[in-house]
């Protein structure tokens, strides 16, 4: 199992969807606060979950609201980066980046892109923890 | 390094820094979760408040219930930055931002803002760790200024070369001021510790509030701005629980202020007139120019200004830029101009610049003379530039340990508050920013006004914490204007006179600025700041702002009388030191 968990953790980092401040958030991590990195990965993917739904039902209106598009992506990219979510972190940046240049098209592609980055991380990270329990 | 028992003087019951209260702001909840674990492992106690309007809300129930706000810049509810000028004016706590955004335009705005650090996301544990240098620094700076700096660890102020105004003589070479505040600190030392509030980290702050405010300066026009003395306006306002200390800095503030105001309102006279008219009717220009100076003296964070600017020309957008804009401009306005163009009248070199010789200038308060550039100046402009310098020299003072004219400009990133940015509308930039001369001066002004904050804080009247400075900037302005414009020009004439007078002015107005932060009305918070300066030591201390001589040889010839004056003045009412020099003007030794 805990070999199980490291290879998990490692395969996440080679593929670059943790970056070294998930490594900062499992520093914080002590006997005290055992699973604090799991709750915070809970709490982002629960706050994420709703970032992205408003992002969605944005686009959906079709009306490309860019100033509000780029808030959402700021929180967004906030949190990611925050945890350490690396992949997200970077469509969070294209994305704003195509609201910057008002390319509705752009932002369309990338938040799929971001969609499918921020399950896979969710998926992954569910593994490890379960993993390490 | 200091010890944390040595901070804050006696009655810091915790162990400082662990049990530092850190109130946290930031919509996101992950971050949230983040910081507050990672401040926790710092041993900090932590409050954590995922919206403004309930982390304001907070702050006022429990004005010394927390010793440092970290807020996000980008929140839903309210903008961090107009929190963060919410805070400087009504508690004149350390602010710090963060944000994921590292832009340097929004590092700058954090900076002009008043802000004492910006802190991009994600945040290290490392970076929290250190916050609590802020604190001790905001309180030094306060205690420094209060006349009587009663509190605040002393060894942090030996450690401060920019401290200067403790010892009293405000001589800013900062051989002299650390002598003298070494000597100050240490006498305070002995003394504070009695005090309640003061020698602690949490002692509660003096708020001048605008009923205060107003009394204050009604006691002060009663017995004429260049014959107040503390003891005397004390004994006029007969307030409970103010001491004449209380009165010293905040009337040392209030000259400087008014000196300001003399400087910067040429520049700001457009600006100020739509200011003011969205402000408050009732104050006319004499608003506007109040809400400059204010802003200028730091108080008023450029956020607020800007706020107030908006206002007053009828704008709602997002502000904050404005005063940064106005007051870059105002700032060359006013570092060049102020002696002598800005008044217009001619009597513009009244103020700024020494030219006038008007005694008055020194107490900040002119007579005939002033009241009648104020006028003119219709203190918006000065307020803009001021509030950059200040802002700079806040930012420069406080890299000023570390390295100063670098820091003025390059700074503002993450952490580089200090003194990244000068120009940005820092409030209390004034005098010395005048490019060049701001960013040096930023570092050394930092300090000042973090000595403002120290002074009414040194004030610690319970009863006072509660003052709302709201009003004061405006009574303020309202007779004070030509003192204002006094006390604003005089402090910049001098500085021009030589760098060190522009440091030493920079730091005026920074301190001015800084204190103003403790009161809470923004438009206030520039007279405030420009009170405390006076009450408090004004750090001239010449941190070795290499001011760019440019900006001062205009006016410098004017300056240079003031520069007597002033320091006759000063003596005279013995508010300074005997070895006071322009430079030295330390407003610690205001003697009732």
């Amino acid at each position: 199992m805990q070999r199980q968990v490291a290879l998990i953790k490692q395969s996440l980092f080679d593929q670059g969807y943790l970056d070294e401040q998930f490594i900062e958030l499992e520093e914080l991590q002590d006997d005290a606060n055992p699973n604090f990195v799991e709750e915070v990965a809970t709490l982002y993917f629960k706050d994420s979950a709703r970032l992205i739904s408003n992002i969605e039902q944005a686009l959906e209106r079709g009306s490309f609201d860019f100033n509000r598009l780029d808030n959402y992506m700021h929180q967004f990219k906030g949190s990611s980066t925050s945890i350490g979510a690396s992949k997200v972190k970077t469509e969070c940046t294209m994305f704003r980046e195509y609201c910057r240049v008002g390319n509705a098209e752009g932002c369309l592609r990338t938040f799929k892109q971001l969609k499918k980055e921020h399950a896979t991380l969710r998926k992954k990270l569910e593994q490890y923890f379960q993993a390490s329990k | 390094m200091l010890t944390p028992g040595a901070v804050g003087g006696s009655s810091n019951s915790d162990p400082f820094p662990s049990g530092l209260r850190v109130l946290v702001v930031d919509d996101d909840p992950t971050c949230l979760m983040i910081l507050e674990r990672m401040l926790k492992t710092c041993l900090y106690r932590v409050t954590k408040c995922n919206r403004a309007e309930i982390a304001l809300s907070l702050l006022r129930k429990n004005k010394n219930g927390f010793d440092i706000v970290i807020s996000d810049v980008h929140m839903p509810d309210m903008n961090g930055f107009k929190l963060l000028e919410h805070v400087g004016l009504e508690m004149d706590l350390p602010v710090i931002m963060m944000s994921a955004d590292d832009s340097k335009s929004v590092v700058l705005k954090g900076v002009t803002h008043g802000a004492v650090d910006y802190l991009i996301k994600p945040v290290r544990i490392e970076a929290l760790k250190n916050i609590w240098q802020h604190v001790v620094r905001k309180k030094q700076n306060v205690s420094e200024h209060s006349g009587s700096v009663e509190e605040t660890g002393g060894d942090r102020q030996q450690q401060r070369d920019d401290d200067d105004d403790d010892g009293g003589d405000n001589n800013n070479s900062s051989s002299g001021n650390n002598e003298g505040n070494l000597r100050k600190r240490k006498e305070e030392e002995q003394g504070g510790d009695d005090k309640e509030d003061t020698s602690s980290l949490k002692k509660p702050r003096v708020v001048w509030s605008v009923e205060l405010h107003q009394q204050f300066v009604a006691a002060v026009n009663h017995l004429g701005v260049d014959k107040a003395v503390p003891k005397k306006i004390l004994e006029m306002m007969n307030v409970q629980g103010l001491t004449r200390e209380n009165v010293a800095s905040h009337l040392q503030k209030y000259r400087i202020y008014l000196k300001r105001l003399g400087g910067v309102s040429q520049h700001q006279g457009n600006i100020n007139h739509s200011f003011m008219t969205g402000q408050d009717p009732s104050y006319g220009p004499l608003n506007g120019f109040d809400l400059q100076g204010l802003a200028t003296a730091g108080q008023l964070q450029a956020q607020s200004l800007a706020q107030l600017q908006a206002v007053g020309l009828g704008q709602s957008s997002s502000p904050l830029i404005k005063p940064g804009i106005t007051s870059v401009d105002q700032r060359s306005f006013f570092t060049f101009q102020n002696s002598k163009s800005r008044f217009g009248d001619g009597h513009g070199p009244m103020m700024m610049n020494g030219g006038n010789k008007q005694t008055s200038l020194l107490h900040g308060v002119p007579t005939g003379h002033m009241r009648l550039q104020q006028q003119q100046m219709a203190g918006m402009r000065v307020a803009g530039p001021s509030m950059q310098q200040q802002q700079q020299s806040m930012l420069s003072r406080r890299s000023v340990p570390e390295t100063r004219s670098s820091r003025v400009l390059p700074g503002a990133t993450h952490s580089a508050f200090n003194n990244s940015f000068p120009l940005a509308s820092a409030p209390g930039m004034m005098s010395v920013s005048d490019t060049k001369g701001v960013n040096e001066f930023c570092n050394p002004s930092y300090d000042i006004l973090n000595n403002f904050p120290q002074q009414q804080h040194h004030n610690n009247n319970n009863s006072v914490n509660e003052w709302d400075l709201r009003n004061v900037g405006m009574v303020f302005n309202s007779h004070q204007d030509n003192t204002t414009s006094a006390a604003f020009s005089t402090s910049e004439a001098y500085s021009s006179s030589s760098t060190h007078k522009r440091k030493r002015e920079a730091e005026l107005v920074v301190e001015h600025g800084q204190n103003q932060q403790q009161p809470q009305s923004r438009s206030v918070n520039p007279m405030n700041q420009i009170y405390m300066n006076d009450g408090g030591s004004v750090r001239m201390k010449t941190e070795t702002v290499t001011c760019p001589p440019q900006a001062t040889t205009m006016f410098h010839e004017q300056y240079s009388n003031q520069d007597d004056l002033l320091s006759a003045l000063l003596k005279q009412e013995g508010l300074l030191d005997t070895e006071f020099d322009f430079e030295g003007y330390s407003f610690d030794n205001i003697l009732v």
